[in-house]
């Protein structure tokens, strides 16, 4: 049988067609694409895929496919769009069961009539469920609730070799065997294919306050952070936007709870700011977004590296003749940067200042979206300090290399 | 066990860092559950990360298992020695490395007690949230090997959501460095997420850093008396439906109560059927605010009677008569068996109902003593081991207590960890396919099954173990040194 028998097989002829440009994933041109409807027919899929010795790459929503490194190969695309249903919200228990191609904002739809939500939020318009898991993606909130890793609860996988299988479950408080949850999120498709995912929900607050502020400079900034930091207002987030290299930098705190509650901690942050800072009940167009731009880094860095990092996008964009945009939460230290079009020596050498910086400061410098020319030049993942171990979890979860062979950290 | 192992790690780690005496050794033969017993063939005293490595490397060297050990108070066997094997005893690295409140992280050795890092935080006004009842005495390498819990995890999380950064010893006794430090999103596989709560059979940590949290400004905890445990249950989904996240909602049934009473005298409401304690804390107007919301909820729903402790001494009452619980059951029973299982927490009346059902079928006493808010039951499986035949029917009613949880979608151990104990289980809630895929994990980090074999996945009963008679109350707690949720 040839491939494209097996695969039509595995899932109906109906879900399987070839590849077009279109379908090309960071310009590595695919052959196959297939839409499977269930976990049985993914399992089915990766089988076959088995068989034929078939590299995969997943797909949901494409918001973020070319993030990483482009894959070295592309015979087949797991286009899982059509598992789309929300399978079980049990909002006594605030979980719910949902398959990975649901977009995100679909999933919050969903749930608002229980007053519930996911507590991640959509940094890139359209992501799917699946996507935010693959990429590990979270924004605001999560200084406050966590991130994916901490919020996704249970899972249901399938391997390079198409066996399914579980790990966690639908209870929050569950410590039997390992945590596959945290493994998976974040793992951009290289260890198997996620078909089901359980999330624990958090309540939507009754009331939400932004306190925004300009500040001067980025060591004005961080000292504001410092300060709210370490009050009692218990912020959901703690977010910087700096839309020009030297320009001032806003400071904006989200505070959620009750409506007496809220109102009286916001002017409480206000005391704390000072005059200008003011309160809305509107969130800045800006919130939970990334800086436009050609080029994205993901940079983190501990709390109190921020005003240098801050610091080091403006130097480094103005000796590369660039323009950087700055946003993320100063809370958790995990924030973008994007770069204007320029030359692609100019941009790998704003990348390599602001990686050592980053590192300085105890974090990390990851380009996730970039023209190719820049990612064929650059350290994508920069240096990964326990990488001869994750080659091995790697070697373990697929011996043939065969998922999204490339994209990943080290060559992973 | 081959003299060559002894000789090698003496040469390595000095002799007064190796026990051989028998006696010694036996100190270490249980851990908090003591009906597994097996004596380690060799203990080993680590004193740092470069002492562990060298003895890992000893053992991988010679093909000898190996099983690291805390403070020695997990409540699954999760640190039952091996009898053919090394035990590695971490006790010794006590050093808080680091307490950074402009970070609101701490770095500590893994033997520092769990106390210490908020004792050591507590002047700057900041805290460690995981807070496991063992905490005055347990350590933070055994924190992270059973992904701790504790009565407040409803609100704050457990272990792994406040470990933000690892150093470990790999099972072929490498150095390397997990997550990020004191920073998150480490690029790659989060391979810390894998390693907390994995029970030592990844390897050993040397190293930990943790995030700390802002003291509370405000905390009210409430005591609820109400008539039967469905309607505590209901309010507390009255509470859960209303949008509040309370740090902890505790309950007792009457024969917990009981027991309590007869042990600390805490006087509790009399003639309740179930108590509840409810916890809540934050910035001053939120629990301000929602204090008198929770009590009104609970009256709505049959309490008849509500006390709101607002000083520490008054939330130290309320909570005495719920620490006390387990020991506080030796009163009433000479043995009982401790269970873990989790539910959803909308399924509690079934459960509850079923467990009476159980009780009355085989004349085995339970008493229930629960955190409410995430379904986390302990109910404690009373019997008298002298008499024949009850031990076999307590642990027969515990298993149908697990395989109940387990069919209404929930887990066989919320917090305490499969370790030794619950080996047996795993296969009612996982598939072979899903336990094949662990399995991944644990050939990627040990691939010769060399550190802690036997624990957490099902496998022949360990060479050497010898089921021990099961003891009411742990030593820890008969001293008084420890409590146990």
């Amino acid at each position: 049988m040839s491939a494209r028998e097996s695969l039509i097989d595995a899932c109906g002829a109906e879900h399987v067609r070839d590849a077009t440009s279109a379908d090309a994933i960071g310009g590595v041109k695919a052959t196959y694409v297939v839409s499977p409807v269930d976990t049985d027919a993914v399992s089915a899929v990766m089988a076959a895929a088995a068989e034929h010795g078939l590299a995969v790459v997943v797909r949901g929503a494409a918001t973020k496919i070319d993030w990483g490194n482009p894959p070295t190969r592309v015979d087949l695309v797991v286009d899982l769009s059509a598992m789309n249903a929300i399978l079980e919200h049990a909002d006594g228990d605030l979980i719910a069961r949902v398959q990975p191609g649901v977009g995100l904002a679909t999933f919050q739809k969903a749930l608002a009539p229980a007053r519930q939500r996911l507590a991640v939020d959509e940094v890139v318009p359209g992501s799917t469920v699946g996507g935010i898991i693959a990429t590990g993606l979270s924004g605001p909130s999560r200084f406050l609730y966590g991130g994916v890793r901490d919020l996704l609860i249970g899972i249901t996988i399938v391997r390079a070799d198409g066996v399914v299988a579980h790990a966690g479950g639908r209870v929050v408080k569950n410590v039997a065997g390992y945590d596959l949850c945290k493994l998976y999120t974040g793992s951009y498709g290289t260890l198997g294919i996620v078909t089901e995912a359980i999330f624990r929900l958090h309540p939507i607050p009754e009331a939400s306050a932004y306190v925004s502020i300009a500040l001067p400079d980025e060591a004005t900034a961080g000292a504001k952070v410092a300060e709210v930091l370490d009050s009692q207002v218990v912020a959901t987030a703690v977010e910087i936007d700096r839309s020009e290299p030297v320009g001032p930098v806003t400071l904006c705190i989200l505070i959620e709870g009750f409506g007496p509650g809220v109102s009286a901690r916001a002017s409480r942050l206000v005391a704390l700011l000072g005059p200008d800072a003011h309160v809305s009940e509107q969130r800045p167009q800006w919130w939970g977004t990334l800086p436009a731009g050609a080029a994205s880094l993901r940079i983190t860095a501990q709390p109190s590296g921020v005003p240098a990092v801050l610091q080091s996008v403006a130097r480094a964009s103005v000796d590369c003749g660039l323009t950087a945009a700055i946003r993320g939460s100063a809370g958790t230290g995990v924030l973008y940067t994007s770069v204007s079009r320029g030359a692609t020596a100019a941009v790998a050498r704003f990348v390599d200042a602001v990686r050592e910086t980053c590192t300085a400061e105890g974090g990390s410098a990851v380009v996730v979206k970039a023209p190719a020319a820049v990612k064929s030049v650059v350290n994508v993942w920069g240096r990964i300090p326990a990488i001869s171990l994750m080659r091995r979890v790697k070697t373990s979860f697929d011996p043939e290399n065969r998922l999204s062979p490339g994209r990943f950290v080290g060559g992973i | 066990m081959d003299s060559q192992v002894i000789d090698r790690l003496r040469d390595q780690l000095g002799s007064e860092a190796v026990i051989t005496d028998r006696q010694e050794r036996r100190t270490y033969e249980c851990d908090g559950l003591s009906q597994f017993r097996s004596i380690p063939a060799v203990v080993v005293l680590a004193d740092s990360a470069a002492s562990v490595s060298r003895a890992v490397k000893v053992c991988a060297e010679m093909q000898v298992p190996f099983v690291a050990r805390g403070s020695g108070t997990g409540l699954s066997g999760g640190a039952l020695p091996n009898a053919d094997g090394v035990l590695i005893v971490m006790s010794r690295m006590r050093t808080v490395h680091d307490v950074d409140l402009s970070n609101q992280r701490a770095t500590v050795d893994p033997g520092v007690i769990n106390l210490e890092v908020t004792r050591q935080a507590a002047p700057g006004g900041y805290y460690y949230a995981p807070d496991p009842s063992s905490q005055q005495i347990c350590s933070i390498g055994g924190n992270v090997a059973e992904n701790s819990g504790g009565a407040h995890c409803l609100k704050y999380g457990f272990t792994t959501n406040h470990v933000t950064g690892l150093r470990i010893i790999t099972p072929d006794g490498e150095a390397v460095d997990l997550g990020g430090g004191k920073s998150l999103d480490a690029p790659g596989y989060d391979l810390m997420g894998v390693f907390v709560g994995s029970e030592g059979t990844l390897g050993i940590t040397t190293e930990v850093t943790v995030r700390l949290l802002r003291a509370p400004e405000a905390v009210v905890t409430m005591l609820c008396g109400f008539e039967s445990t469905d309607a505590a249950g209901a309010a507390v989904s009255s509470i859960i439906a209303a949008g509040i996240v309370p740090a902890a909602i505790e309950m007792m049934d009457s024969l917990a109560i009981e027991a309590a009473e007869a042990a600390v005298g805490c006087g509790y409401p009399a003639g309740a059927g179930a108590v509840l304690i409810v916890e809540i804390d934050g910035p001053a107007e939120e629990v301000e605010h929602l204090s008198p919301v929770i009590e009104g909820l609970c009256r709505d729903r049959g309490a008849f009677e509500v006390r709101v402790a607002l000083s520490g001494e008054e939330r130290a009452l309320i909570w005495r008569g719920r620490k006390s619980a387990f020991a506080a059951v030796g009163r009433i029973s000479p043995d009982y068996i401790v269970q873990d299982g989790v539910i959803p927490r909308t399924a509690l009346p079934e459960v509850l109902r079923a467990i009476e059902e159980l009780s009355r079928d085989s004349g085995i006493r339970v008493a229930n003593v629960f955190h409410a808010g995430d379904g986390n039951l302990h109910p404690l499986v009373l019997f008298d081991d002298s008499i024949e035949g009850a031990g076999v029917r307590a642990e027969e009613v515990s298993g149908a207590i697990l395989e109940l949880c387990v069919r209404l979608g929930g887990s066989i151990t919320g917090e305490h960890g499969v370790g030794s104990d619950k080996t047996k289980y795993m296969s009612t809630m996982f598939t072979d396919e899903d336990l094949d895929t662990m399995q991944l994990v644990r050939d990627a980090f040990d691939p010769n099954n060399l550190s802690n074999p036997g624990k957490v996945f099902p496998t022949p009963r360990l060479c050497g173990e010898r089921p021990g008679r099961r003891q009411g109350v742990h030593p820890l707690q008969e001293t008084g040194i420890a409590e146990i949720f």
